[in-house]
């Protein structure tokens, strides 16, 4: 699998570590319902075809982004720098 | 037997025919020794193959081993007869058939180490139990420990494990190189070798057999096993579950049980359960070409998470880790072909000459804690049975046993109640490694 990251271009699965589901929400507030904690700590979607998830290029780059990739195919439709730096240099 | 074939005729003949059949069905050396007389014609299908009834008391979604395991204990142990197995696709073709065949109990945490030492012990007698030698070999398990500290946790693990009434042995060096004399024992080697835990009752048994053996002392008690029928709805009157709409059509049942690893958050979105704390992840295996008997135990080491036996056939039988990231992907790929094998020949440098001859992957239900769920609902007249993480296959016949226990009773075993989906609300989670409610690091 080859990821094309925003800031190196094409390289190879082995240099990202996975960070999980993108869509999961930190609570906006500590007062939020219970359910939405559970919800950002262990429950999720996990599903089979398109799914919207983070990767780190933890061995270049260290940028983190956004992809949405096909759970049974591996084919990656899109990728988007997320973080404060990639925002900066894609403006 | 000579008695009776003295006096063939009439409804003595009837008689004895009934007999034949009865040891020509039963596995034993008396139907080996008269089939392998008769051309080996008379063995017959081992299940039926049943078409869907309409309804039934109990049915059961995936026809895995712990599915199998589940419809044969709910006959077995608690008179229930009319049941069915529901499975997509064929009788050994998911993960029960793709595994790597371990079967230990080498657990730290009290609630796993009880659960899993009652697997052991329904293993080591299954093979009776089943009429259905299911090659269960008690060769040890042993883990090996690459630094003082690694070997310092095996003993709290050993000491824990004996607690708890399961066997372990903490091996020094020496005795590690004399129980594995083909490790490579070098101090200068990447996973320099300090000791490590052997489970002596631990080993491998044959995975199809437990699929077979399962589906076919279940069909005997009256189950019917209905493969090529895949699961595409669940019919309901409110939040009651009362049944599922199949590629055969609808089928109602007064309890629907749900066991279908990898894909449980699919099936369960059909129910409209959309969340749930599971992650599919891929997790690849290894076989090589048959060599001479070369590594006599299972060998569990490599600072990260390796594991390798060698089959009856003669093939080392192997993996390593999982992907690490979502998948459906019924099927391996190279970054871990290079981890896992880099591993092994450290371990095992003399193997580098060794032919891979096959490699594939299978879908685990990784759950957030790395543990499993055995329970009942989420939804009224529903049961659960995930979260198996790639510890599954050791598991089969306790996660049936105690599953149908739960499906029979509409309560848990002690077994597995601490095995719940609302533990996760109450941060009460059973993190045997201790790492996190992250799936892909269990």
């Amino acid at each position: 699998m080859i990821i094309n990251c925003p800031h190196c271009g094409p390289r190879d699965v082995s240099e990202f570590t996975y960070l999980g589901d993108a869509s999961v929400k930190r609570p906006t507030s500590e007062k939020a319902a219970r359910k939405s904690w559970e919800n950002l700590v262990y429950n999720r979607d996990n599903p089979l075809g398109k799914h919207r998830e983070l990767w780190h290029h933890a061995f270049a780059c260290r940028l983190t982004m956004e992809v949405v990739r096909n759970t049974k195919t591996h084919e990656i439709t899109s990728v988007k720098g997320r973080g404060p730096y990639f925002e900066e240099t894609s403006k | 037997m000579s008695h009776c074939a003295l006096h063939i005729s009439g409804a003595r003949l009837q008689y004895v025919s009934e007999l034949m059949e009865i040891y020509v069905t039963r596995f034993s050396a008396w139907a080996l020794a008269k089939n392998a007389l008769t051309g080996n014609k008379g063995w017959t299908n081992q299940w039926r193959k049943p078409d869907p009834k309409p309804e039934y008391d109990a049915i059961i979604v995936g026809g895995g081993g712990h599915g199998l395991a589940t419809a044969y204990y709910l006959a077995k142990e608690h008179g229930m007869r009319n049941i069915a197995v529901l499975e997509k696709g064929w009788i050994g073709g998911g993960n029960v058939g793709r595994n790597t065949t371990i079967v230990r109990s080498n657990y730290e945490l009290r609630h796993n180490a009880l659960f899993y030492e009652h697997s052991m012990k329904l293993w080591e007698g299954l093979s009776r139990e089943l009429n259905y030698n299911v090659m269960f070999s008690q060769r040890g398990v042993l883990n090996l420990a690459h630094s003082p500290e690694e070997l310092d946790a095996h003993a709290i693990r050993g000491n824990a494990m004996r607690l708890n009434g399961v066997d372990a042995e903490l091996l020094d060096r020496d005795e590690v190189q004399k129980f594995v004399p083909q490790l490579d024992m070098s101090r200068d080697t990447r996973f320099p070798v300090h000791g490590g835990l052997l489970q002596p009752r631990a080993g491998t048994a044959r995975h199809d057999a437990i699929a077979w053996g399962f589906a076919r002392a279940a069909d005997k008690l009256g189950v019917d096993i209905i493969e090529n029928c895949q699961v595409t709805g669940f019919l309901k009157d409110g939040d009651q579950i009362i049944g599922v709409k199949t590629s055969r059509g609808e089928i109602k049942a007064k309890k629907t049980a749900v066991a279908v690893a990898g894909s449980t958050s699919e099936v369960m979105r059909l129910a409209g359960i959309k969340k749930l704390p599971i992650e599919s992840h891929v997790l690849q295996a290894f076989v090589t070409e048959g060599l001479k008997p070369a590594v006599n135990t299972v060998v569990t080491g490599g600072g990260g998470h390796f594991y390798m036996s060698q089959s009856d056939k003669g093939g080392l039988v192997f993996g390593g880790e999982i992907d690490k990231y979502n998948s459906y992907a019924q099927r391996g790929n190279l970054p871990v072909v290079e981890d896992v094998t880099t591993i092994m020949l450290a371990l095992f440098p003399q193997f580098a000459k060794v032919r891979l001859l096959r490699h594939w992957g299978g879908i685990m239900d990784m759950s957030m804690d790395g543990s499993p769920i055995i329970t009942k609902g989420p939804l009224p007249g529903m049961y659960l049975n995930a979260g198996w993480c790639y510890g599954g296959f050791k598991a089969t016949p306790a996660s049936g046993w105690c599953f149908a226990y739960t499906i029979a009773n509409d309560e848990p075993h002690s077994l597995n109640a601490p095995f719940r989906l609302d533990r996760f609300s109450k941060a009460y989670s059973i993190d045997e490694r201790g790492a996190g409610p992250w799936a892909k690091l269990h």
